[in-house]
């Protein structure tokens, strides 16, 4: 019997995974019962500080995850920026804090709002023989109330343990390595054992924290020692067992950094094979927003990572006049390099624009060839582009110089998208001319006559931190025009899809098609490296 | 009464709750004077809670002083007079995650008494209110019977030994065989331990077969305070006569039943 290799990839990274999901969630439950439990005593006698917590925590609760995530991390730039200009120290917004953070809040509503319950709900004539007794506030507090409200409270904490869990997937976008970076990885590379993976172990860690936490709860009703313990122990061993590959794990020093694509993670795989051959310690920082990964680059928290020219030049650069690729690629050299002192190391090769794309045959019927001839179709027509695409000015610009209006606008995962173009419930796609799929499903790419997508070269960017780093610029050096189209189209096809497909292995083969090429057209140079 | 040392002395005191419209309490004055047992009667909202609760301050007065031996209340820690007072609770007020021996043993925890001390003085509360000290002991109270429960209820206020024992409605749940025996075995503590005992009750029975002296109260005043002997057989008003009525007729009527008369 043999196994799918991409299950023993998927163990191989579960020890990374799991230890990082651990840490930050448990870390996040703790910091959230350490809060949230002294204001539950505080407001239990409080009507008004009770109103005002519990709405408060409520609206958190109805943030999305995501949302609540990735706003951590512009706020957290910003404190970050500040204590740097006042105390001299800043700290990495990226990652750990902002996704503890923003668990930390998510996790509050249920232990507050038991704990409240918990000792609101307490039977009055009980209170009153407390103090009956002789008992002080306090002491009334520690020996009846809190030990009757238990159950309550620890229904509370396992509330909170199971969404904190669960969320703490959705923390890889802001650079925390968690379960989440199965899920979103496998999604974007088509891998449905990594996504399968990420949410079975995301369960069973869940389920395992639960019901150990209701081991310690019962243990504490029924005045078992021995259960509190055992409970206790469980607890502690999988925060052990989460730390020792967390610590033990030497320390990287360059972070390469990756948006949430799989061309992406190709180029990441090849450049933290390049790293590591060249006796490089490297690390990954996978599935990064776009919005956030030009900052952590800027901000020291990635070291390497590819963008496109074009998208600098709109998203960052907010430029909307159509420019030639030198102009571009010479305007955003400069840009970067006066505004965050980042290192354009140079051009792979290739360019992975946005395109309209559509069926061959629906374009042939309609006798379009170029978004021109579209604008008059646009209105019977629906179109779809990945989450961002309608939101960049990039389509602005194209909507405006064709004056297109389409029927209907959708947005979704890249990865369907070419599925449903090919099945026609879409008429037209915002495609990546990079994407080996575009062949695949038999797509034509229409022209875009009056230049309104800028040109989109991909280009190697390095953090001011590293921009005169030697050893680290001489091992990146040979990818530089190295990739053409063709060969980065077929990397992406070898890195998702079939059984077998990693980005790894797609950057291996990447690797090897540019050893050959180098020999065959530019031996020397390759020599000099090799050497190295 | 009168030669005994008066223990609780109340003087004119009045208690207006917020948003109250009349006052729980008007102007009451009262001595209850040591080793007495007083009821007391009255309609709901009449005040006797408040009364009772003013004794080891769970309620403040408006106006008028409260002195418990001797002492002004005011003066004294809350939390000390009540250790000193016991209390038996209206609907029991058992500790429901603490076992008998535990709920028995709170008061002398809270004054910090040794282990030893405390284990000795359980079992003689155990013996005290008759419950068995094996079977008993460490049970939980959802285990235990109403009367059981209130037994528990009683020797927790006997713990600490204190002097005087407020008691709200302590027999009121329970099924009549059992609520006679343990008032007998009430009044027996109250008799042997020389304690002084103020107790609400709502059945006028029980205050005249148990109590030394009956004080009613109505709408927040005394209308009447005397030994059931006399609240039963002296002039009273309409209220009070009313109220005696019913024990009274029983009486009658069990007299001529135990004649062997026809109830008339």
């Amino acid at each position: 019997m043999t196994f799918d290799p991409r299950i023993a990839d998927a163990v191989a990274r579960l020890p990374d995974y799991l230890g990082s999901h651990v840490l930050v969630s448990l870390t996040a439950l703790a910091l959230g019962i350490a809060v949230s439990f002294p204001l539950a005593l505080a407001s239990a006698r409080r009507r008004a500080l009770r109103a005002i917590l519990l709405a408060a925590t409520s609206i958190v609760q109805t943030i999305p995850g995501l949302a609540l995530l990735a706003l951590f991390y512009p706020l957290l730039l910003g404190v970050s920026a500040l204590s740097e200009r006042t105390l001299g120290t800043g700290f990495s917004a990226l990652g750990f804090i902002p996704a503890v953070l923003a668990l930390t809040l998510y996790s509050m509503l249920p232990v507050l709002r038991n704990t409240i319950t918990g000792l609101t709900g307490i039977d009055p004539a009980v209170n009153e023989a407390a103090l009956g007794v002789g008992m002080t506030r306090g002491q009334s507090l520690m020996m009846v109330e809190l030990p009757l409200a238990v159950p309550v409270i620890m229904a509370g904490i396992r509330t909170a343990a199971v969404w904190v869990i669960g969320t703490a997937t959705l923390s890889t976008p802001i650079g925390q390595t968690s379960l989440g970076n199965y899920i979103f990885s496998g999604l974007q590379t088509q891998n449905w054992v990594f996504v399968l993976f990420g949410c079975v172990a995301a369960a069973v860690l869940a389920i395992v924290v639960d019901q150990l936490l209701a081991l310690v709860e019962s243990g504490t009703r029924n005045r078992k020692r021995a259960r509190v313990a055992a409970g206790g122990i469980g607890l502690g061993l999988v925060l052990l067992g989460a730390l020792v590959p967390t610590f033990s794990r030497p320390g990287a020093t360059t972070i390469i950094g990756s948006k949430p694509f799989g061309e992406q993670y190709v180029l990441a795989a090849l450049i933290q094979q390049r790293l590591q051959a060249a006796g490089l310690a490297a690390a990954r920082r996978d599935g990064l927003g776009s919005s956030v990964i030009l900052s952590a680059l800027a901000a020291g928290e990635i070291d390497i990572y590819v963008d496109y020219s074009g998208t600098i030049w709109a998203n960052a650069m907010h430029r909307t006049a159509a420019a030639s690729p030198d102009e571009v690629l010479e305007g955003v050299t400069g840009w970067l390099e006066q505004q965050h002192g980042i290192k354009l190391l140079g051009k792979l090769g290739f360019e992975n624009a946005y395109a309209l794309a559509m069926p061959r045959h629906r374009a042939e019927a309609l006798g379009t060839s170029s978004i021109d001839e579209l604008a008059r179709y646009a209105s019977r027509l629906s179109i779809a582009g990945d989450y961002e695409f309608f939101a960049r000015p990039e389509w602005a610009a194209i909507r405006d110089s064709y004056h297109l209006a389409f029927r209907e606008q959708r947005q979704m995962q890249a990865e369907f998208m070419y599925t449903a173009v090919a099945a026609g419930d879409i008429d037209v796609i915002a495609a990546y001319t990079s994407d080996a799929r575009i062949a695949q499903y038999d797509l034509v790419v229409l022209a875009d006559p009056k230049h309104a997508i800028p040109p989109y070269d991909a280009i190697l960017l390095v953090s001011p931190r590293r921009a005169t780093d030697r050893a680290l610029l001489d091992a990146l050096h040979p990818l530089v025009g190295a990739i053409d189209v063709t060969l980065m189209r077929e990397a992406n096809l070898r890195g998702t899809g079939s059984a077998g497909a990693s980005p790894e292995a797609a950057a291996r083969w990447l690797w090897s098609e540019i050893e050959r090429m180098g020999t065959n057209k530019r031996s020397s140079r390759s020599q000099v490296d090799a050497g190295r | 009464m009168t030669q005994a040392a008066t223990v609780i002395r109340f003087e004119g005191i009045s208690k207006v709750f917020a948003g109250g419209h009349h006052p729980a309490l008007d102007r009451v004055s009262l001595a209850v004077g040591k080793g007495e047992f007083l009821a007391l009667v009255g309609a709901s909202g009449s005040g006797k809670t408040t009364l009772l609760r003013l004794i080891n301050r769970l309620t403040e007065p408006s106006s008028g002083s409260v002195r418990v031996e001797g002492a002004d209340v005011r003066e004294v820690d809350p939390v000390k007079l009540r250790r000193g007072i016991g209390y038996v609770f209206q609907g029991i007020g058992l500790f429901p995650h603490m076992t008998v021996a535990e709920n028995i043993a709170i008061t002398p925890k809270l004054l910090g008494w040794d282990n030893l001390r405390t284990a000795t003085r359980i079992d003689e509360m155990l013996d005290l209110v008759r419950l068995d000290r094996a079977h008993h002991r460490n049970r939980f109270p959802h285990e235990l019977s109403g009367g059981e429960r209130q037994r528990v209820g009683v020797a927790r206020a006997l713990a600490a030994q204190p002097g005087i024992i407020l008691m709200d409605e302590p027999f009121g749940a329970l099924d009549p065989p059992t609520r006679d025996v343990l008032q007998q075995d009430y009044r027996r503590l109250h008799d042997e331990l020389g304690l002084t005992t103020v107790m609400i009750t709502h059945d006028t029975l029980e205050a005249v077969l148990l109590a030394d002296r009956i004080l009613v109260l109505q709408a927040g005043r005394v209308v009447a305070d005397g030994p059931p002997h006399a609240l039963l057989t002296s002039e009273q008003s309409a209220y009070v006569r009313d109220l005696m009525q019913m024990p009274r007729r029983q009486a009658e009527r069990l007299q001529t039943l135990m004649d062997g008369r026809p109830a008339p």
